[in-house]
Parts: structure tokens; C-alpha cells; sequence
């Protein structure tokens, strides 16, 4: 008699194998559940992670707290739209700490992935009977509603440091946060395709995440970084991220602002787009590591 | 056939990884698939799992086209990984419904499915368990009752044994014969000979090609499989 450190029963059940348990109904319930498996089990995981919160909310913190103060002095801002009268400096940057809370996330959210390609969760992932699309839409989803979530959070924050905008705002700038946090999410997604081990994720915070902040007009606004430098201006107005920070900012003011809403939702398509072809079995990234 | 690889060839760049392979697995059948480090195991399970697609050849499971109906071919599969894919802070049990909700399976049939898995694996005691605090074995057990509880008709099993001791690998190839006697068809991927019983339907892969395929005991010749396997991948070295 062999032993058996495992225990292994004998007695496997009689249902038979080939697909016996393939769930009646509709393929959409099926898509339905993973996509629900997948958005418990990241939120679960990040509010499992107090540090992750309290670390996400401390460094827009330290820019509204702190660089605002000190900097408030050093510029003044006109009065442009969507204002209507003299703001603040850390009025200012809110919309653009907004847009920094789903930049992270955004990538962080790509190392993850890479950290899971690396540790064999992600094959699992894409193993599950459903479009690869799918699969990778419900994690970006996941990833967003995290960013919203560390948002509403910030936003409260402010709210009590006295930057209030309208309640209505309040409201109205979810749309415009979960739109910015899918398409720096789309592009984290897209990053952790070409990123082909753990190590290079350097390069991504200075080649993407700081670029693409200080090349915006969260910090400053265009017309003030023209009077510097026209050619720096007109970058910052090519960087999808800016037109993420003004729709925000103009949301968070109830103002329209449709060239805003238009480039990143193309921003949002082309980033979502390419993040699929890097993860087509036909060429994807998992070829390398066989 | 529950599996059926035809004339698979793959690459990375130049390098050859598959060079046309074939094999058929029948329903309810023990194979392994014996290959030294760089055979090509890995890509062979990559492409079985659809991690990646080869331009050339093609897979069938369970009568479902890879190529032309993916998502019903995966759903006929289980797969033990050889990297540990469980979440470490989860529970055995979450881990399980995570897995089945993937499937699509959810509620009180998939908590059904979870129990009846943990309990063929004798995991019933651990089920509310983090897998972080479970030894080894029995993360690979749970990996094993993840991987059956949509009672695929094919389990792959890449080296599902590594870093087990000697006895605790008797036991889960034991258990996967006991599988494949119900009806299951089982692919079990290692480059440890030990593995494989007399009996056992044996394919030897090296390079990228089959070098031998029939029941290890026919393969070994009169000597040990072992050493026939070592003569085998040395020749072609």
C-alpha cells in the first residue's frame, strides 16, 4: 500500500467529466459572473490593503497640502473658465490631483499585471472560457473603480480643507473621473504588453507618469506655460492626460466641455485598441516567456 | 479523441520550439509527457491553453476546434499549472469560487461543485483557510480541485509536482490515474522519469519533436526508462 501524505479520497465523483458542469443559460450570465468575480475580488484585495489607501491618498495629499501652499504666493491665476471669480491655487490643482490618483492607479495597475504575467496568476485568468476582451475589460474595470473610489475619497478630503466646488459637481464629475481612470487604465493595460519583465517598470515612471503630469495642465494652466514656452504649450495640449484633467475640471464646475470629453474618449479607444492587439494569442507578450 | 494535436509547429524567432507534432489522447486516458528542460513542454502547454496560438497546426478538445471555437474547446479544460496561480489571501474555498465564477458558475452550484472538489481532495477541514497558511502538497491539492470543478473532460498537468516530496508525488499521480479511470482524460507533463508507471502511456518529447511514443514499460527496452530516456534525448543532442 503506497502511503498518503496527501489524503487523496478515492472517491471521485460520479458527474462525470466533459464540460458537466457548464452552467445552463444565457452566455451573458456567464460573462456577467466573471466580470463580477473579477471586480470583488480587486476590491477586495485593495480595501484588504489599508496601506494601499492610506499611501494613494498621501502623495496627492502632500501636492494639495503642502506644494499649493507654498506655491500659491509664487503664482497668480486670471480668471479663466470654468471659474467664475479669483481662485485659489489648490482650487486649481485639484482637477489635476484628481487626474494623478488615476494616472497611478493606472500603472500601478500595470505593474500588477506584469507581477501576475511573472507569478503564473494571469495565465489562470486567461485560460477562463470567455473573450480575451472581456477578461481584460473587467480587470481595467476593476482598476477604475479603484481610482474612483481613492477619488471621492480625495474629493471629501478637500471638501473639508475648504475647496468646495458645487455639490452638483460633485456628482457630475464621475463620469468624467471613471472616463479618465478607463483610459489611463487602457494605457496601464497596454504598458504591461510591451513591459516584458518586473525590472523595466522603472522606466515607466520617467518615461510615462512624469511626462505626462508635468506636461499637462494639472500643476499649471496652458496659457501660463505658453508665456514660458509655446512649444512646451502646445505639447501639453497634445497630452491626452490634459484634456482627462479639463474634463474633469470643467465637470467638477457643471461647464461643458465637449473637445475635452471627444479627445479622450478617442485617447481612451486608441489606448484600449492597442492594449488588445498587444494581447492577441496570435502575437501577445506571453510568447516570450513560452 | 478527447485531445488532438495536428503537425503543431511553433517558434520563437529562429529557434524552433514545435516542429510539427502530432498526438491523440483517447477519453479517459493517462499520458505522460516525458521531455527534458527545453523540450518544448511549456510552449506545448501554452498553446493548448490558448496563452498563445500557433500559426501552423491544430488543436482539438473534446471535439472543439482551438482555432475555431476557443471558448468552448477551454471550457472541456483544466489546467494545474506549474507556476502557484492561488491567491495567497484568499481562502481554499474563495480561491475555488473565484475559479468556478470564471466558468461562469456561481451560487449555491457552484459552492456545491467547490465543497464536492474539497472533499474529493480532502480538503474539506482547510476550505476556510488562507492559502497563504497551507504547506505545499496542499496548495497543490487545491490547485488540483480548482482545476476540476467544472469537471473539464481534459486536466493538463504541467510538472504538478514540483517541489513535493517523493511521497506526496506518489500520491497526486495516483490520484490523477484515479481521474483518468473515471473517465478523464489526463496529459501529465514532467522530465522526471520516476513519474511514469510501466503502463503509462508515455510521448518523449525533446527539441520540439516526439521521439518515442507508447507505454513507458514497451519504451524502456529491458533496461530502465530512465536510462533509455537519457540514451534517447542524448542521441538527438
Amino acid at each position: 500500500m503506497t502511503p498518503d501524505p496527501l489524503h487523496l479520497s478515492p472517491n471521485i465523483p460520479q458527474g462525470g467529466p466533459g464540460g458537466g458542469a457548464r452552467p445552463p443559460g444565457p452566455a451573458a450570465g456567464r460573462y456577467l459572473t466573471a466580470l463580477g468575480a473579477i471586480l470583488h475580488r480587486e476590491l477586495a484585495r485593495f480595501l484588504g490593503q489599508k496601506s494601499r489607501l492610506v499611501a494613494a491618498l498621501v502623495r496627492p495629499l502632500v501636492w494639495l497640502l503642502v506644494f499649493a501652499a507654498g506655491f500659491r504666493a509664487a503664482l497668480g491665476l486670471s480668471i479663466t473658465p470654468p471659474y467664475q471669480t479669483y481662485i485659489t491655487y489648490e482650487t486649481y490643482i485639484l482637477p489635476g490631483l484628481l487626474g494623478m490618483i488615476c494616472l497611478f492607479n493606472g500603472m500601478q495597475s500595470s505593474l500588477s499585471l506584469v507581477y501576475d504575467r511573472e507569478m503564473g496568476s494571469m495565465r489562470l485568468l486567461l485560460t477562463a472560457p470567455l473573450p480575451r476582451g472581456w477578461l481584460l475589460f473587467a480587470k481595467l474595470l476593476a482598476g477604475t473603480l479603484i481610482s474612483l473610489l481613492q477619488c471621492l475619497v480625495f474629493l471629501g478630503i478637500g471638501y473639508a480643507w475648504g475647496i468646495r466646488p458645487p455639490l452638483a459637481g460633485l456628482l457630475a464629475v464621475i463620469p468624467a473621473l471613471l472616463l479618465t481612470g478607463l483610459m489611463l487604465g487602457a494605457l496601464g493595460l497596454l504598458l504591461s504588453s510591451l513591459i516584458r519583465q518586473l525590472e523595466n517598470f522603472a522606466g515607466v515612471m520617467n518615461f510615462v507618469i512624469f511626462p505626462m503630469f508635468f506636461l499637462s495642465s494639472a500643476l499649471y494652466p496652458l496659457w501660463k506655460m505658453a508665456e514660458a514656452s509655446p512649444a512646451l504649450a502646445r505639447a501639453c495640449a497634445l497630452n491626452p492626460f490634459t484634456q482627462a484633467v479639463e474634463l474633469i475640471r470643467f465637470s467638477l464646475y457643471l461647464t461643458p466641455n465637449w473637445p475635452a470629453l471627444g479627445w479622450t474618449c478617442l485617447a481612451t479607444a486608441i489606448f484600449a485598441a492597442a492594449a488588445l492587439y498587444g494581447y492577441d494569442p496570435a502575437r501577445g507578450f506571453t510568447r516570450a516567456k513560452g | 479523441m478527447s485531445l488532438k494535436v495536428e503537425n503543431l509547429s511553433f517558434s520563437y524567432g529562429p529557434r524552433k520550439a514545435l516542429d510539427d507534432l502530432s498526438f491523440a489522447l483517447a477519453p479517459g486516458s493517462f499520458t505522460a509527457l516525458l521531455g527534458p528542460n527545453g523540450a518544448g513542454k511549456s510552449t506545448l502547454f501554452s498553446l493548448l491553453t490558448r496563452l498563445f496560438t500557433a500559426p501552423k497546426g491544430q488543436i482539438t478538445i473534446a471535439g472543439h476546434d482551438l482555432g475555431q471555437a476557443p471558448l468552448k474547446a477551454l471550457a472541456a479544460l483544466g489546467v494545474v499549472f506549474q507556476q502557484p496561480t492561488l491567491d495567497l489571501d484568499l481562502t481554499t474555498r474563495r480561491n475555488l469560487l473565484y475559479y468556478a465564477a470564471l466558468h461562469g458558475l456561481r451560487g449555491p452550484a457552484a459552492r456545491g461543485l467547490a465543497d464536492e472538489a474539497l472533499a474529493t481532495l480532502s480538503l474539506t477541514d482547510r476550505a476556510d483557510t488562507p492559502a497563504r497558511n497551507l504547506s505545499g502538497g496542499q496548495r497543490r491539492r487545491v490547485e488540483l480541485a480548482r482545476a476540476l470543478i467544472h469537471r473539464p473532460a481534459v486536466l493538463l498537468l504541467d510538472e504538478p509536482s514540483v517541489g513535493l516530496d517523493a511521497a506526496s508525488r506518489r500520491a497526486i499521480t495516483d490520484h490523477a490515474h484515479r481521474l483518468a479511470d473515471r473517465g478523464t482524460t489526463v496529459l501529465w507533463a514532467t522530465h522526471l522519469t520516476d513519474e511514469v508507471g510501466p503502463t503509462d502511456r508515455c510521448l518523449i518529447l525533446h527539441r520540439g519533436r516526439l521521439l518515442a511514443d507508447a507505454p513507458a514499460g514497451q519504451i524502456a527496452e529491458g533496461t530502465t526508462l530512465t536510462d533509455r530516456f537519457l540514451a534517447l534525448t542524448a542521441e538527438t543532442a
